[in-house]
Protein backbone atom coordinates (compact mmCIF):
# COMPACT_ATOMS: atom_id res chain seq x y z
CA UNK A 1 0.00 0.00 0.00
CA UNK A 2 1.17 3.50 -0.69
CA UNK A 3 -0.47 6.87 -0.38
CA UNK A 4 -4.21 6.53 -0.83
CA UNK A 5 -4.05 3.09 -2.44
CA UNK A 6 -6.18 0.87 -0.17
CA UNK A 7 -5.87 -2.39 -2.10
CA UNK A 8 -4.53 -5.36 -0.16
CA UNK A 9 -3.20 -8.58 -1.67
CA UNK A 10 -5.15 -11.25 0.20
CA UNK A 11 -8.11 -11.87 2.48
CA UNK A 12 -5.66 -12.84 5.21
CA UNK A 13 -4.03 -9.42 4.94
CA UNK A 14 -7.47 -7.75 4.78
CA UNK A 15 -8.32 -8.94 8.29
CA UNK A 16 -4.86 -8.74 9.85
CA UNK A 17 -5.17 -7.61 13.46
CA UNK A 18 -8.63 -9.04 14.04
CA UNK A 19 -8.42 -10.63 17.49
CA UNK A 20 -10.60 -12.54 19.92
CA UNK A 21 -13.17 -10.43 21.75
CA UNK A 22 -13.32 -7.63 19.18
CA UNK A 23 -16.45 -5.88 17.88
CA UNK A 24 -17.28 -6.05 14.17
CA UNK A 25 -19.86 -3.95 12.32
CA UNK A 26 -21.07 -5.82 9.25
CA UNK A 27 -22.99 -4.66 6.19
CA UNK A 28 -25.70 -6.61 4.37
CA UNK A 29 -29.43 -7.28 4.56
CA UNK A 30 -30.31 -10.95 4.76
CA UNK A 31 -27.88 -12.50 2.29
CA UNK A 32 -28.07 -9.42 0.01
CA UNK A 33 -24.86 -7.39 -0.17
CA UNK A 34 -23.01 -9.35 2.52
CA UNK A 35 -19.20 -9.47 2.67
CA UNK A 36 -19.30 -13.20 2.10
CA UNK A 37 -15.58 -13.79 1.56
CA UNK A 38 -14.56 -11.71 4.57
CA UNK A 39 -16.95 -13.78 6.71
CA UNK A 40 -15.33 -16.96 5.37
CA UNK A 41 -11.92 -15.53 6.28
CA UNK A 42 -13.12 -14.89 9.87
CA UNK A 43 -14.23 -18.53 10.00
CA UNK A 44 -10.84 -19.67 8.70
CA UNK A 45 -9.02 -17.56 11.27
CA UNK A 46 -11.13 -19.06 14.07
CA UNK A 47 -11.44 -15.73 15.89
CA UNK A 48 -13.64 -16.19 18.95
CA UNK A 49 -15.69 -14.16 21.42
CA UNK A 50 -16.80 -11.69 18.75
CA UNK A 51 -19.52 -9.09 19.13
CA UNK A 52 -21.13 -8.54 15.74
CA UNK A 53 -23.59 -5.82 14.77
CA UNK A 54 -25.46 -6.70 11.59
CA UNK A 55 -29.11 -6.42 10.63
CA UNK A 56 -29.39 -10.21 10.31
CA UNK A 57 -27.31 -13.22 11.25
CA UNK A 58 -27.30 -15.03 7.91
CA UNK A 59 -28.99 -18.39 7.46
CA UNK A 60 -27.79 -21.86 8.41
CA UNK A 61 -24.46 -22.40 6.63
CA UNK A 62 -24.43 -19.03 4.86
CA UNK A 63 -23.28 -15.52 5.71
CA UNK A 64 -22.79 -14.92 9.43
CA UNK A 65 -24.48 -18.29 10.00
CA UNK A 66 -21.03 -19.78 9.22
CA UNK A 67 -19.56 -18.20 12.34
CA UNK A 68 -22.16 -19.83 14.57
CA UNK A 69 -20.97 -23.31 13.59
CA UNK A 70 -17.77 -22.96 15.63
CA UNK A 71 -19.40 -20.65 18.21
CA UNK A 72 -17.24 -17.68 17.22
CA UNK A 73 -19.92 -15.11 18.07
CA UNK A 74 -20.44 -14.15 21.71
CA UNK A 75 -22.96 -11.40 21.13
CA UNK A 76 -25.13 -10.41 18.20
CA UNK A 77 -26.73 -6.98 17.73
CA UNK A 78 -29.43 -7.39 15.08
CA UNK A 79 -32.99 -6.44 14.17
CA UNK A 80 -34.22 -9.75 12.76
CA UNK A 81 -32.82 -13.22 13.36
CA UNK A 82 -35.75 -15.42 12.35
CA UNK A 83 -34.12 -17.29 9.48
CA UNK A 84 -31.57 -19.34 11.36
CA UNK A 85 -32.20 -22.52 13.39
CA UNK A 86 -28.67 -22.74 14.82
CA UNK A 87 -28.92 -19.12 15.92
CA UNK A 88 -32.17 -19.80 17.73
CA UNK A 89 -30.74 -22.88 19.45
CA UNK A 90 -27.65 -21.00 20.70
CA UNK A 91 -29.76 -18.05 21.80
CA UNK A 92 -32.25 -20.24 23.70
CA UNK A 93 -29.42 -22.14 25.44
CA UNK A 94 -27.82 -18.85 26.50
CA UNK A 95 -24.54 -19.47 24.62
CA UNK A 96 -25.25 -16.52 22.37
CA UNK A 97 -26.20 -13.11 23.75
CA UNK A 98 -28.61 -11.18 21.53
CA UNK A 99 -29.45 -7.48 21.60
CA UNK A 100 -32.50 -7.00 19.39
CA UNK A 101 -32.35 -3.50 17.95
CA UNK A 102 -34.94 -1.91 15.64
CA UNK A 103 -33.70 -1.76 12.05
CA UNK A 104 -33.78 2.02 11.73
CA UNK A 105 -32.20 2.48 15.14
CA UNK A 106 -29.43 0.05 14.17
CA UNK A 107 -28.74 1.97 10.94
CA UNK A 108 -28.73 5.28 12.82
CA UNK A 109 -26.47 3.87 15.60
CA UNK A 110 -23.92 2.94 12.93
CA UNK A 111 -24.31 6.25 11.11
CA UNK A 112 -23.90 8.17 14.38
CA UNK A 113 -20.88 6.05 15.32
CA UNK A 114 -19.18 6.92 12.06
CA UNK A 115 -20.16 10.60 12.28
CA UNK A 116 -18.83 11.25 15.79
CA UNK A 117 -22.28 11.61 17.33
CA UNK A 118 -22.30 9.72 20.66
CA UNK A 119 -26.07 9.28 20.99
CA UNK A 120 -29.41 10.42 19.60
CA UNK A 121 -33.07 10.57 20.62
CA UNK A 122 -35.68 8.56 18.75
CA UNK A 123 -39.36 7.72 19.24
CA UNK A 124 -38.68 4.18 18.03
CA UNK A 125 -38.91 1.73 20.90
CA UNK A 126 -40.40 4.09 23.47
CA UNK A 127 -42.70 2.15 25.83
CA UNK A 128 -41.37 -1.21 24.55
CA UNK A 129 -38.71 -3.62 25.87
CA UNK A 130 -36.17 -1.78 23.67
CA UNK A 131 -36.70 1.40 25.70
CA UNK A 132 -36.26 -0.24 29.11
CA UNK A 133 -33.53 1.39 31.17
CA UNK A 134 -32.92 4.12 28.59
CA UNK A 135 -33.20 7.84 29.23
CA UNK A 136 -36.56 9.29 28.10
CA UNK A 137 -37.08 12.90 27.07
CA UNK A 138 -40.10 14.76 25.86
CA UNK A 139 -39.89 17.06 22.83
CA UNK A 140 -43.02 18.87 21.64
CA UNK A 141 -45.28 16.51 23.57
CA UNK A 142 -43.79 13.27 22.29
CA UNK A 143 -41.56 10.79 24.12
CA UNK A 144 -38.15 9.80 22.82
CA UNK A 145 -35.49 7.42 24.09
CA UNK A 146 -31.75 8.00 24.05
CA UNK A 147 -29.89 5.51 21.88
CA UNK A 148 -26.09 5.33 21.90
CA UNK A 149 -23.91 5.18 18.81
CA UNK A 150 -22.21 1.99 17.72
CA UNK A 151 -18.52 1.72 16.79
CA UNK A 152 -16.44 -1.31 15.93
CA UNK A 153 -12.81 -2.38 16.02
CA UNK A 154 -13.40 -3.56 12.47
CA UNK A 155 -16.12 -3.15 9.92
CA UNK A 156 -16.65 -5.59 7.08
CA UNK A 157 -18.69 -4.62 4.05
CA UNK A 158 -19.38 -5.30 0.41
CA UNK A 159 -19.65 -2.79 -2.43
CA UNK A 160 -20.03 -3.17 -6.17
CA UNK A 161 -17.23 -1.10 -7.65
CA UNK A 162 -14.30 0.81 -6.21
CA UNK A 163 -11.28 2.71 -7.40
CA UNK A 164 -7.93 1.99 -5.75
CA UNK A 165 -8.48 4.90 -3.33
CA UNK A 166 -11.53 3.12 -1.91
CA UNK A 167 -14.16 5.41 -3.41
CA UNK A 168 -17.20 3.17 -3.57
CA UNK A 169 -20.30 2.51 -5.61
CA UNK A 170 -23.01 0.11 -4.50
CA UNK A 171 -25.54 -1.74 -6.62
CA UNK A 172 -29.32 -1.72 -6.10
CA UNK A 173 -30.51 -2.95 -2.69
CA UNK A 174 -27.11 -4.48 -1.94
CA UNK A 175 -26.24 -1.02 -0.58
CA UNK A 176 -28.42 -1.38 2.57
CA UNK A 177 -26.28 -1.17 5.75
CA UNK A 178 -22.92 -1.24 3.98
CA UNK A 179 -22.13 2.52 3.85
CA UNK A 180 -22.95 3.09 7.54
CA UNK A 181 -21.17 -0.08 8.64
CA UNK A 182 -18.02 1.08 6.86
CA UNK A 183 -18.00 4.47 8.57
CA UNK A 184 -18.44 2.92 12.04
CA UNK A 185 -15.34 0.70 12.05
CA UNK A 186 -11.84 1.77 13.20
CA UNK A 187 -10.48 -0.48 10.49
CA UNK A 188 -12.95 -0.62 7.60
CA UNK A 189 -12.45 -3.55 5.26
CA UNK A 190 -14.41 -3.61 2.02
CA UNK A 191 -14.64 -6.29 -0.64
CA UNK A 192 -15.88 -5.41 -4.11
CA UNK A 193 -16.68 -7.04 -7.44
CA UNK A 194 -14.40 -4.76 -9.43
CA UNK A 195 -11.53 -2.39 -8.71
CA UNK A 196 -10.84 0.26 -11.34
CA UNK A 197 -8.02 2.76 -11.72
CA UNK A 198 -8.25 6.12 -10.00
CA UNK A 199 -10.04 8.62 -12.21
CA UNK A 200 -12.33 6.08 -13.83
CA UNK A 201 -15.25 6.72 -11.46
CA UNK A 202 -17.25 9.91 -11.92
CA UNK A 203 -16.88 11.82 -8.61
CA UNK A 204 -20.58 12.71 -8.79
CA UNK A 205 -21.52 9.03 -8.86
CA UNK A 206 -19.52 7.91 -5.82
CA UNK A 207 -21.81 6.71 -3.01
CA UNK A 208 -19.17 6.63 -0.27
CA UNK A 209 -15.82 8.48 -0.37
CA UNK A 210 -12.63 6.49 0.16
CA UNK A 211 -11.76 8.43 3.32
CA UNK A 212 -13.84 5.90 5.27
CA UNK A 213 -12.13 2.85 3.76
CA UNK A 214 -8.89 1.36 5.11
CA UNK A 215 -8.50 -1.90 3.21
CA UNK A 216 -9.94 -2.92 -0.13
CA UNK A 217 -9.99 -6.27 -1.90
CA UNK A 218 -11.56 -7.64 -5.06
CA UNK A 219 -13.42 -10.93 -4.72
CA UNK A 220 -15.82 -13.25 -6.47
CA UNK A 221 -19.28 -13.67 -5.00
CA UNK A 222 -21.84 -16.49 -4.89
CA UNK A 223 -24.65 -13.96 -4.18
CA UNK A 224 -27.05 -16.50 -2.71
CA UNK A 225 -30.74 -15.60 -2.86
CA UNK A 226 -32.81 -16.13 0.28
CA UNK A 227 -36.31 -16.02 -1.27
CA UNK A 228 -36.28 -16.58 -5.00
CA UNK A 229 -39.70 -15.30 -6.12
CA UNK A 230 -40.60 -15.07 -9.80
CA UNK A 231 -43.67 -14.43 -11.90
CA UNK A 232 -44.52 -16.25 -15.09
CA UNK A 233 -44.57 -14.36 -18.38
CA UNK B 1 -68.11 -14.85 6.43
CA UNK B 2 -64.65 -13.86 7.55
CA UNK B 3 -62.62 -12.11 4.86
CA UNK B 4 -60.16 -14.15 2.81
CA UNK B 5 -56.55 -12.99 2.49
CA UNK B 6 -57.34 -11.47 -0.90
CA UNK B 7 -60.40 -9.66 0.46
CA UNK B 8 -58.32 -8.24 3.32
CA UNK B 9 -55.81 -7.05 0.75
CA UNK B 10 -58.63 -5.50 -1.32
CA UNK B 11 -59.90 -3.59 1.69
CA UNK B 12 -56.38 -2.40 2.54
CA UNK B 13 -56.06 -1.08 -1.00
CA UNK B 14 -59.13 1.12 -0.44
CA UNK B 15 -56.93 3.14 1.96
CA UNK B 16 -54.60 4.10 -0.89
CA UNK B 17 -54.79 7.55 -2.43
CA UNK B 18 -53.31 8.84 -5.66
CA UNK B 19 -49.73 9.95 -5.09
CA UNK B 20 -49.24 8.01 -1.85
CA UNK B 21 -45.88 6.60 -0.78
CA UNK B 22 -46.78 3.36 1.01
CA UNK B 23 -44.86 0.82 3.08
CA UNK B 24 -46.46 -2.63 3.06
CA UNK B 25 -45.41 -5.23 5.64
CA UNK B 26 -44.75 -8.87 4.87
CA UNK B 27 -47.79 -11.13 4.24
CA UNK B 28 -51.31 -9.79 3.65
CA UNK B 29 -50.18 -6.13 3.45
CA UNK B 30 -47.89 -7.04 0.52
CA UNK B 31 -50.86 -8.58 -1.32
CA UNK B 32 -52.57 -5.18 -1.33
CA UNK B 33 -50.17 -4.13 -4.08
CA UNK B 34 -52.22 -6.38 -6.40
CA UNK B 35 -55.34 -4.25 -5.83
CA UNK B 36 -54.12 -0.71 -6.53
CA UNK B 37 -57.08 0.85 -8.41
CA UNK B 38 -56.69 1.45 -12.13
CA UNK B 39 -55.35 4.92 -12.89
CA UNK B 40 -54.07 5.52 -9.35
CA UNK B 41 -50.35 6.04 -8.74
CA UNK B 42 -48.94 4.49 -5.56
CA UNK B 43 -45.19 4.15 -4.91
CA UNK B 44 -44.14 1.26 -2.67
CA UNK B 45 -41.32 1.78 -0.17
CA UNK B 46 -39.24 -1.24 0.84
CA UNK B 47 -37.29 -0.36 3.97
CA UNK B 48 -34.13 -2.17 2.92
CA UNK B 49 -33.55 0.71 0.50
CA UNK B 50 -35.94 0.97 -2.43
CA UNK B 51 -38.70 3.39 -3.31
CA UNK B 52 -40.70 2.22 -6.31
CA UNK B 53 -40.84 -1.53 -5.80
CA UNK B 54 -42.29 -3.46 -8.73
CA UNK B 55 -43.66 -6.96 -9.15
CA UNK B 56 -41.70 -10.21 -8.87
CA UNK B 57 -39.17 -10.65 -11.70
CA UNK B 58 -39.45 -12.98 -14.66
CA UNK B 59 -37.04 -15.90 -14.29
CA UNK B 60 -34.52 -14.18 -16.59
CA UNK B 61 -34.78 -10.87 -14.67
CA UNK B 62 -33.87 -12.32 -11.24
CA UNK B 63 -31.15 -10.19 -9.63
CA UNK B 64 -29.61 -11.19 -6.28
CA UNK B 65 -28.85 -7.50 -5.63
CA UNK B 66 -32.51 -6.50 -5.83
CA UNK B 67 -34.69 -7.79 -2.99
CA UNK B 68 -37.51 -6.45 -0.84
CA UNK B 69 -37.79 -6.25 2.96
CA UNK B 70 -38.89 -9.89 2.99
CA UNK B 71 -35.66 -10.83 1.13
CA UNK B 72 -37.74 -11.78 -1.94
CA UNK B 73 -36.42 -10.99 -5.39
CA UNK B 74 -38.32 -8.05 -6.91
CA UNK B 75 -38.14 -5.50 -9.72
CA UNK B 76 -38.25 -1.70 -9.82
CA UNK B 77 -40.89 0.49 -11.45
CA UNK B 78 -40.03 3.46 -13.67
CA UNK B 79 -39.09 6.36 -11.42
CA UNK B 80 -37.70 4.14 -8.66
CA UNK B 81 -34.81 5.23 -6.44
CA UNK B 82 -32.28 3.35 -4.32
CA UNK B 83 -30.65 4.37 -1.04
CA UNK B 84 -29.00 3.05 2.12
CA UNK B 85 -30.72 1.92 5.32
CA UNK B 86 -30.14 5.17 7.24
CA UNK B 87 -31.74 7.17 4.43
CA UNK B 88 -34.59 4.67 4.26
CA UNK B 89 -35.41 5.05 7.93
CA UNK B 90 -34.97 8.81 7.78
CA UNK B 91 -37.92 8.72 5.36
CA UNK B 92 -39.88 6.57 7.78
CA UNK B 93 -38.97 8.41 11.01
CA UNK B 94 -39.33 11.77 9.39
CA UNK B 95 -42.97 11.02 8.58
CA UNK B 96 -42.53 11.14 4.81
CA UNK B 97 -44.28 7.82 4.16
CA UNK B 98 -48.02 8.43 3.70
CA UNK B 99 -49.35 5.03 4.75
CA UNK B 100 -47.92 2.03 6.58
CA UNK B 101 -49.68 -1.34 6.66
CA UNK B 102 -48.41 -4.12 8.88
CA UNK B 103 -49.50 -7.25 10.74
CA UNK B 104 -49.71 -7.88 14.50
CA UNK B 105 -50.35 -10.56 17.15
CA UNK B 106 -52.33 -8.20 19.40
CA UNK B 107 -53.65 -4.65 19.44
CA UNK B 108 -55.31 -2.92 22.39
CA UNK B 109 -57.75 -0.05 22.76
CA UNK B 110 -54.94 2.26 23.96
CA UNK B 111 -53.42 2.00 20.48
CA UNK B 112 -50.63 -0.33 21.61
CA UNK B 113 -49.36 -3.02 19.24
CA UNK B 114 -47.51 -6.30 19.89
CA UNK B 115 -46.05 -8.00 16.84
CA UNK B 116 -42.47 -9.13 17.25
CA UNK B 117 -42.01 -11.74 19.93
CA UNK B 118 -43.72 -14.39 22.03
CA UNK B 119 -41.55 -14.90 25.13
CA UNK B 120 -40.26 -18.45 25.45
CA UNK B 121 -41.70 -19.44 22.08
CA UNK B 122 -40.62 -17.21 19.25
CA UNK B 123 -37.95 -14.53 19.09
CA UNK B 124 -37.44 -13.43 15.53
CA UNK B 125 -36.99 -9.73 16.07
CA UNK B 126 -38.78 -6.54 15.15
CA UNK B 127 -36.98 -5.73 11.91
CA UNK B 128 -38.29 -2.31 10.87
CA UNK B 129 -41.68 -2.61 12.59
CA UNK B 130 -40.81 -0.49 15.65
CA UNK B 131 -39.50 2.30 13.44
CA UNK B 132 -42.54 2.12 11.17
CA UNK B 133 -45.13 2.35 13.96
CA UNK B 134 -43.21 5.13 15.72
CA UNK B 135 -42.60 7.13 12.56
CA UNK B 136 -45.87 6.93 10.67
CA UNK B 137 -49.06 8.80 11.43
CA UNK B 138 -51.30 6.83 9.11
CA UNK B 139 -51.03 3.15 10.03
CA UNK B 140 -53.37 0.25 9.29
CA UNK B 141 -52.84 -2.98 11.20
CA UNK B 142 -54.11 -6.15 9.51
CA UNK B 143 -54.71 -9.24 11.59
CA UNK B 144 -57.19 -11.99 12.43
CA UNK B 145 -59.78 -10.80 14.94
CA UNK B 146 -59.35 -13.82 17.21
CA UNK B 147 -57.17 -16.91 17.55
CA UNK B 148 -58.35 -20.24 16.14
CA UNK B 149 -59.64 -21.14 19.61
CA UNK B 150 -61.72 -17.95 19.66
CA UNK B 151 -59.53 -15.81 21.92
CA UNK B 152 -59.76 -12.11 21.08
CA UNK B 153 -56.68 -10.33 19.75
CA UNK B 154 -58.30 -6.90 20.16
CA UNK B 155 -57.62 -6.45 23.83
CA UNK B 156 -58.11 -4.09 26.74
CA UNK B 157 -54.36 -4.35 27.25
CA UNK B 158 -51.74 -6.20 25.18
CA UNK B 159 -50.23 -9.21 26.96
CA UNK B 160 -47.14 -9.62 24.72
CA UNK B 161 -44.09 -7.30 24.60
CA UNK B 162 -45.01 -4.12 22.73
CA UNK B 163 -43.74 -3.06 19.32
CA UNK B 164 -45.15 0.44 19.82
CA UNK B 165 -47.09 2.42 22.39
CA UNK B 166 -50.20 4.44 21.63
CA UNK B 167 -49.54 4.59 17.90
CA UNK B 168 -52.32 2.55 16.27
CA UNK B 169 -55.53 4.25 15.14
CA UNK B 170 -56.96 1.79 12.58
CA UNK B 171 -57.25 -2.00 12.58
CA UNK B 172 -58.53 -4.23 9.80
CA UNK B 173 -59.39 -7.77 10.83
CA UNK B 174 -60.99 -10.65 8.96
CA UNK B 175 -64.28 -9.59 10.59
CA UNK B 176 -64.24 -5.80 10.81
CA UNK B 177 -62.63 -2.43 10.29
CA UNK B 178 -62.18 -0.54 13.56
CA UNK B 179 -60.75 2.79 14.63
CA UNK B 180 -59.15 3.44 18.01
CA UNK B 181 -60.11 6.71 19.70
CA UNK B 182 -59.89 7.81 23.34
CA UNK B 183 -59.14 4.33 24.66
CA UNK B 184 -61.96 2.59 22.79
CA UNK B 185 -62.41 0.54 19.64
CA UNK B 186 -65.03 1.98 17.29
CA UNK B 187 -66.66 -0.40 14.82
CA UNK B 188 -66.62 1.24 11.38
CA UNK B 189 -67.35 -1.59 8.93
CA UNK B 190 -68.12 -5.29 9.13
CA UNK B 191 -67.15 -8.07 6.75
CA UNK B 192 -69.98 -9.17 4.46
CA UNK B 193 -72.28 -11.58 6.31
CA UNK B 194 -70.65 -11.03 9.71
CA UNK B 195 -73.03 -9.89 12.46
CA UNK B 196 -72.33 -7.15 14.96
CA UNK B 197 -72.93 -9.69 17.73
CA UNK B 198 -70.09 -11.92 16.44
CA UNK B 199 -67.74 -8.94 16.42
CA UNK B 200 -68.80 -7.82 19.90
CA UNK B 201 -68.26 -11.34 21.27
CA UNK B 202 -64.75 -11.55 19.85
CA UNK B 203 -63.59 -8.06 20.91
CA UNK B 204 -62.20 -7.99 24.45
CA UNK B 205 -61.33 -4.27 24.58
CA UNK B 206 -64.11 -1.71 25.04
CA UNK B 207 -66.04 -1.44 21.77
CA UNK B 208 -68.34 1.33 20.61
CA UNK B 209 -70.93 0.25 18.03
CA UNK B 210 -72.35 3.24 16.12
CA UNK B 211 -75.96 3.18 14.91
CA UNK B 212 -74.94 2.40 11.36
CA UNK B 213 -72.15 -0.11 10.61
CA UNK B 214 -71.99 -0.68 6.85
CA UNK B 215 -70.71 -3.84 5.20
CA UNK B 216 -67.32 -3.61 3.55
CA UNK B 217 -67.14 -3.37 -0.22
CA UNK B 218 -64.94 -6.30 -1.16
Amino acid sequence: MSGFDKVVGSYEEALEGLNDGMTIIAGGFGLCGIPENLIKEIKRRGTKGLTIASNNAGVDGKGLGLLLEDKQIKKMIASYVGENALFEAQMMSGELEVELTPQGTLAEKMRAGGAGIPAFYTATGYGTPVGEGKEVREFNGRHYILEEALCGDFSIAKAWKADRYGNLMFRKTARNFNPMAITAGKIAVVEVEEIVEVGQLDPDEIHLPGIYVNRLIQGTFAKDIEQRTVRSA
Amino acid sequence: MALTRDQLAQRVAQEFQDGYYVNLGIGIPTLAANFIPEGMQVMLQSENGLLGMGQFPLEEEVDADLVNAGKQTVTMVKGASLFDSAESFAMIRGGHVDLTVLGAFEVDCQGNIASYMIPGKMIKGMGGAMDLVAGADNIVVTMTHASKSGKSKLLAECTLPLTGKGCIKRVLTDLALLDIEDGKFILRERAPGVTIEEIVNLTEGELIVPDAVPEMRV
